[in-house]
C-alpha cells in the first residue's frame, strides 16, 4: 500500500523513463534546455528546504552542486576503469552509485557549514554562505588534481532525461513529504519563530542541520548530473552567481512553496537562453529583473498571500 | 626587525583603505539594519571617476592639485551615486524582511558590475592601467621604503575620518544619524526626517568608498569592473570585527585586518592571502559575534 | 514531596541592571499563582529564566526535583513547562491548524524517515494527532478557523489560540505572560473562565503574570508581587490587596493601562 504521494513520485518517475526513451528524437538544443530545466528544478527545490522553508538564508548552494559534481564526477572519470567492472559494466547502476557518493559528500560538507553557523541570522549567515562557497571554488582552483583552473574534462556522458528528471521527481517528494508531516511542520516552525518554536519543543538546531544536510544532498546529486551532461566542469562554474541565479528561482517562485518554485526554475531557465540574444545585455536585464521582482513581488510571482517572515 | 616595521606600514595603508570603506557598511547598518552589498561596486565607481578624471576628462596627472579634485569628484559622484540607489532600490522596500533587502542589494551590486563591464554604455570587461594622480616617489628611511602613494593613503585617510568624527558627533545632522541608528521610530517621533537623515548616511558612506576606491588604485593601479568584490568583502568583515554598526569599530577592524592580511602574506602564506579575511570572519561570528568594540543585541522576549 | 516549580535565590544581571534579584518563590502542583509587579518589574523575565531563554547570574531552578538550569529552552519544554508570550509569538504563516498540531512535535513517534517512508503506522499516527488537534481547537472554540493562517485571527483569538498551542504540549506547568491583554471587558471575562477551566480539566498548576486587577485578584490563590527584580509580597489575593508595600510600588508607578 503506497500513499497517495507516492504514487505521484512513481508517475513522474515512469514518465521521465519513457521521456528518456524518445530522446533520440528531440533536437540537441531542446534536449539541453530540458535537462538544464531538470538540474535547475532540483537545485531549486532544494534549496528552498533550506532557505524557503526552514528559513536559513544560504547562498552558498552553488558550492554543494560543486562538491557533488567533482565528487561524482572523479569516481566516474578517474576510478570508472576499476570501478565499472565491479558492476558488470553497467552504467545503469555505476551511474547512480555515483551520483550518490557525491551527494553523500556534498551532504558532509552541509554539515559542516549548518554546524558552525546555526547561531547565525539572516544576512549573517548568507555573507558566511557565501564566503564558503567561495571557498570551495578557490580551493579547486588550486587542486591540480581535479584539473585545477582548466578544470575536469571528459567526463562520460551518463545523464539521460531518465536519471534528471528522476532526481528532480525525488528532490520534489522528499522536500514535500518530509514537511507535510506533524515532524515536518517544525521546518516552518523554525523559519517563522525561532524562539516560539523552541518554547514547542522543537530542537531549531537539529531541524537546520537536517535542512542543510538534506538541501546539500540533493544538490550534490544535481551537480553529478550537470557534470555527466556536460562532460567538463570548471570552478568558475560553481561561481557565486550560480548561487544567485538559484536564490533568484527560491524567491521568484515564493519560499517555501514548492509549486512556484519549480515553475520559476523552468521559467528562468527559459529567460535565461531567450536573453541570450540581448548578448552584453543579458546581465543586465537580469540584474533590473531580481531589483524590479524584490520591490514589485517580494513573496514571489506564485504566493499569493503575503511575505511569510516575520522581520523581527 | 626592519622587515617587520615595513610589513606594517604596508598593512597600515591596506588597512587604512579597509577602513574606509568599512565604514559606509557600518553607517548603512547603523540606520537600516542591512549589508549594503553594492557598497563595493561604489568603491569600483570611485576608482573609475578618478580615472576618467585623468584620461577622459584632461585633469592633470602627477599634481596634487589635480589628484585633490580628481578625489573630490569621485566622492561627489559616488555620494550622488549612493543617494539614488537608495532612493530607487532601497527605499521602497523600508520595512520589509532584511532578507528582500539584501537581494535587492545583490541585485543592484550586479547590475553595477554589468553596467560597468558593457562596452557601449560602461567602461568595457578589461583592466585599465590607473594613472598617477599624485606626484609620486619613493622615501627610504633606513632600510625602510615608504612610497608617497602610502603616505597619501594615510594622510587622506586620517582628514577624511577627522571629518567623519566631526559630522557625526558636532553637527545637527550627525547626532539625527546616531539617534536614528539608536532607535528609529523615537527619532522619527521627535521630528527627525529620517529620508533625509538616510540618504545623507548613503552619501556619506559611497563618497567615503569612492575615495577608498582612488587610494586603493593609486597603490594596486589596475581596475577593472570586478575590483570591487574583493575589498568590499573584506571591509565587511572589518565592519563585523570592529563591531557592525560601530564608528570606530569599523576603522579599528580596517586597520587589524589590514595588518593581519599583510603580516600573513609576509610569513608565505600569500595564497591565503583571501582566505585569512573568511577565516577571520568565521573566527569572529562564533567567538564574539558582537565584534570587538560592538555591544550584544539580544532579542527582546 | 518538593513543590513543582521552585525558585532558589535566583538572580540575573543584564550589565549593570539586576532584572532579578533573589527570587525564591514556589508553585504547587495543581495550583494557581499570580505573578504581579509594576512594568519593567521583572516578571516577563523570570518566565524566560523557567523557560530557559535566560540563564540565570546565580540560583538554581528546580522543576519536580530536577534542575532547570543550563537546559535549553526546547529541553524545558520537554519537561512539561509550556508558556505563552506577552507579545504573541504564533507561527503567522501556518494555519491555525497547524499551530497546534506542531506543539504536539514532542510526543510524535516519527520522524524524518517515516515522513518518506509514510507507512501505515505514519498515517495513523498523523489522524490521531489531528484528532487531537481538532478536540482542543473545539474546546476553545477556534475550530472553525482552522485553515486560516494564524496571523489572519482576531487578537482575541490569536492569544486563546497561544494557549491552545501551550496545552498541546501536555505541560504539567503552563506560564502565561499577560494573557489579558489587548482584550475587552467580555473577553476578559471569558478569559477568567477559561484559565480556570484549563487548570481544572487538563490538572495543571498555572502561573499568570497579569496586568488586570480584576482577572488576577479573580482566580488567583496565591500572589507574589515583584518590583525592581525584587519580590516585595507575598499570599493571598486579600492580603496582598491590603499589604502597604504593594500599594506603594503601584502608586509609585504610573497607572497602567487595562
Ligand atoms: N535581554 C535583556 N537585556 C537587557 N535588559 C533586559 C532584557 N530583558 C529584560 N530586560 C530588562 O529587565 C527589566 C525587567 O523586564 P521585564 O520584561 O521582565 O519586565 P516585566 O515585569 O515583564 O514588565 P512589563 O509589565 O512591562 O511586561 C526591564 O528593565 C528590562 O528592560
Ligand atoms: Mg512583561
Amino acid at each position: 500500500m503506497l500513499a497517495r504521494s507516492q504514487y505521484y513520485l512513481l508517475a513522474a518517475l515512469a514518465a521521465s523513463f519513457v521521456a528518456s526513451l524518445f530522446s533520440g528524437s528531440f533536437n540537441s538544443y531542446f534536449l539541453d534546455v530540458a535537462v538544464t530545466c531538470g538540474i535547475n528544478i532540483t537545485l531549486a527545490v532544494s534549496l528552498n528546504l533550506i532557505n524557503g522553508y526552514t528559513g536559513q538564508f544560504s547562498l552558498g548552494h552553488a558550492g554543494f552542486m560543486a562538491i557533488g559534481a567533482y565528487s561524482a564526477s572523479l569516481l566516474t572519470t578517474n576510478f570508472g576503469g576499476k570501478l565499472l567492472p565491479l558492476v558488470g559494466g553497467q552504467t545503469w547502476i555505476f551511474f547512480p552509485l555515483a551520483l550518490y557518493a557525491g551527494g553523500v559528500v556534498a551532504s558532509v560538507a552541509g554539515l559542516l557549514v549548518g554546524v558552525p553557523t546555526l547561531r547565525l541570522r539572516g544576512d549573517y549567515l548568507a555573507i558566511v554562505t557565501l564566503g564558503f562557497g567561495e571557498i570551495i571554488r578557490v580551493l579547486l582552483q588550486n587542486v591540480d588534481a581535479v584539473g585545477g583552473a582548466r578544470g575536469l574534462i571528459g567526463i562520460p556522458d551518463y545523464t539521460t532525461l531518465f536519471w534528471t528528471f528522476g532526481l528532480a521527481a525525488i528532490t520534489v517528494y522528499t522536500v514535500w513529504a518530509l514537511v507535510n508531516s506533524t515532524y515536518g511542520r517544525g521546518f516552518i516552525a523554525v523559519s517563522n519563530d525561532e524562539i516560539a518554536a523552541e518554547a514547542m519543543g522543537i530542537n531549531t538546531t537539529r531541524y537546520k542541520i537536517t535542512a542543510f544536510v538534506v538541501g546539500a544532498f540533493f544538490a550534490g546529486l544535481a551537480g553529478g548530473i550537470y557534470a555527466h551532461f556536460k562532460q567538463y566542469i570548471a570552478p568558475q562554474g560553481f561561481g557565486f552567481d550560480k548561487s544567485i541565479e538559484i536564490v533568484v528561482m527560491v524567491i521568484l517562485g515564493g519560499m517555501g512553496n514548492n509549486v512556484g518554485v519549480i515553475i520559476a526554475a523552468i521559467l528562468l531557465t527559459v529567460l535565461t537562453e531567450t536573453l541570450r540574444q540581448f548578448g552584453d545585455y543579458r546581465m543586465i536585464l537580469y540584474s533590473l529583473l531580481i531589483i524590479v521582482l524584490m520591490i514589485a513581488r517580494p513573496q514571489g510571482l506564485f504566493t499569493w498571500t503575503g511575505w511569510k517572515r516575520k522581520s523581527a | 626587525m626592519s622587515e617587520f616595521l615595513q610589513q606594517l606600514i604596508n598593512g597600515l595603508s591596506l588597512g587604512a583603505i579597509y577602513a574606509l570603506i568599512a565604514l559606509g557598511y557600518t553607517m548603512v547598518y547603523g540606520v537600516l539594519r542591512f549589508i549594503n552589498f553594492a557598497h563595493s561596486d561604489v568603491f569600483m565607481v570611485g576608482a573609475f571617476v578618478g580615472y576618467y578624471a585623468i584620461e577622459k576628462w584632461h585633469l592633470p596627472a602627477n599634481s596634487i592639485g589635480g589628484g585633490l579634485l580628481a578625489l573630490a569628484m569621485a566622492m561627489a559622484i559616488c555620494a550622488a551615486l549612493g543617494v539614488l540607489i537608495e532612493r530607487f532600490a532601497y527605499r521602497p522596500l523600508r520595512g520589509r524582511s532584511t532578507l528582500s533587502v539584501l537581494i535587492t542589494a545583490i541585485g543592484v551590486s550586479l547590475l553595477l558590475q554589468n553596467v560597468a563591464q558593457n562596452r557601449q554604455i560602461g567602461f568595457g570587461p578589461n583592466p585599465k592601467a590607473f594613472p598617477n594622480l599624485f606626484p609620486y616617489s619613493n622615501f627610504h628611511l633606513g632600510a625602510l621604503t615608504v612610497s608617497s602613494n602610502q603616505v597619501i593613503v594615510l594622510i587622506v585617510t586620517l582628514v577624511l575620518l577627522a571629518a567623519l568624527y566631526f559630522i557625526v558627533n558636532h553637527t545637527r545632522t550627525g547626532t539625527a544619524m546616531r539617534a536614528l541608528s539608536f532607535n528609529p521610530t523615537a527619532a522619527s517621533l521627535v521630528g527627525i526626517n529620517n529620508d533625509f537623515i538616510i540618504s545623507f548616511t548613503f552619501a556619506l558612506g559611497s563618497s567615503l568608498a569612492a575615495a577608498g576606491g582612488i587610494l586603493y588604485a593609486l597603490n594596486y593601479p589596475s581596475i577593472d569592473p570586478l575590483m570591487g568584490t574583493l575589498p568590499g568583502l573584506k571591509a565587511f568583515v572589518a565592519a563585523v570585527l570592529g563591531g557592525i554598526g560601530n564608528l570606530p569599530g569599523a576603522a579599528v577592524g580596517g586597520v587589524v585586518l589590514g595588518l593581519v592580511e599583510t603580516l600573513v602574506v609576509a610569513c608565505g602564506g600569500s595564497t591565503y592571502r583571501d582566505a585569512v579575511a573568511f577565516g577571520v570572519l568565521i573566527l569572529i561570528l562564533l567567538v564574539r559575534p558582537s565584534g570587538l568594540l560592538g555591544k550584544a543585541e539580544r532579542e527582546k522576549v | 514531596m518538593p513543590p513543582l516549580l521552585e525558585l532558589d535565590r535566583v538572580t540575573i544581571r543584564f550589565g549593570g541592571l539586576t532584572a532579578v534579584s533573589e527570587l525564591t518563590a514556589h508553585v504547587g502542583g495543581h495550583e494557581l499563582v499570580g505573578l504581579i509587579g509594576p512594568n519593567g518589574a521583572g516578571k516577563t523575565t523570570v518566565f524566560n529564566l523557567i523557560t530557559g531563554v535566560y540563564q540565570p547570574t546565580s540560583g538554581d531552578i528546580r522543576f519536580a526535583g530536577e534542575s532547570l538550569v543550563g537546559r535549553k529552552p526546547y529541553q524545558i519544554t520537554g519537561r512539561n513547562i509550556a508558556r505563552t508570550f506577552q507579545n504573541i509569538r504564533l507561527f503567522p504563516s501556518l494555519s491555525v491548524f497547524d499551530n497546534v498540531r506542531v506543539a504536539f512535535h514532542l510526543h510524535v513517534k516519527h520522524d524524518a524517515v517515516h515522513s518518506l517512508t509514510r507507512f501505515r503506522a505514519f498515517h495513523a499516527e498523523e489522524k490521531e494527532i489531528a484528532a487531537q488537534t481538532m478536540e482542543l481547537l473545539d474546546i476553545f472554540d477556534l475550530g472553525k478557523f482552522r485553515d486560516e493562517p494564524a496571523k489572519s485571527l482576531p487578537y482575541g483569538s490569536q492569544r486563546r489560540l497561544e494557549i491552545v498551542r501551550a496545552l498541546a504540549t501536555k505541560p504539567k506547568l503552563l506560564l502565561l505572560d499577560e494573557p489579558a491583554a489587548g482584550m475587552n471587558p467580555t473577553e476578559k471575562t471569558e478569559l477568567t473562565k477559561l484559565i480556570r477551566f484549563i487548570k481544572d480539566k487538563f490538572q495543571i498548576a498555572v502561573l499568570l503574570v497579569e496586568h488586570d486587577m480584576q482577572v488576577v485578584m479573580g482566580i488567583c490563590e496565591r500572589i507574589a508581587v515583584l518590583d525592581y527584580g525584587v519580590k516585595i509580597a507575598e499570599g493571598t489575593p486579600t492580603e496582598v490587596r491590603a499589604n502597604p508595600k504593594v500599594i506603594e510600588a503601584y502608586l509609585g508607578e504610573e497607572p497602567t493601562p487595562g
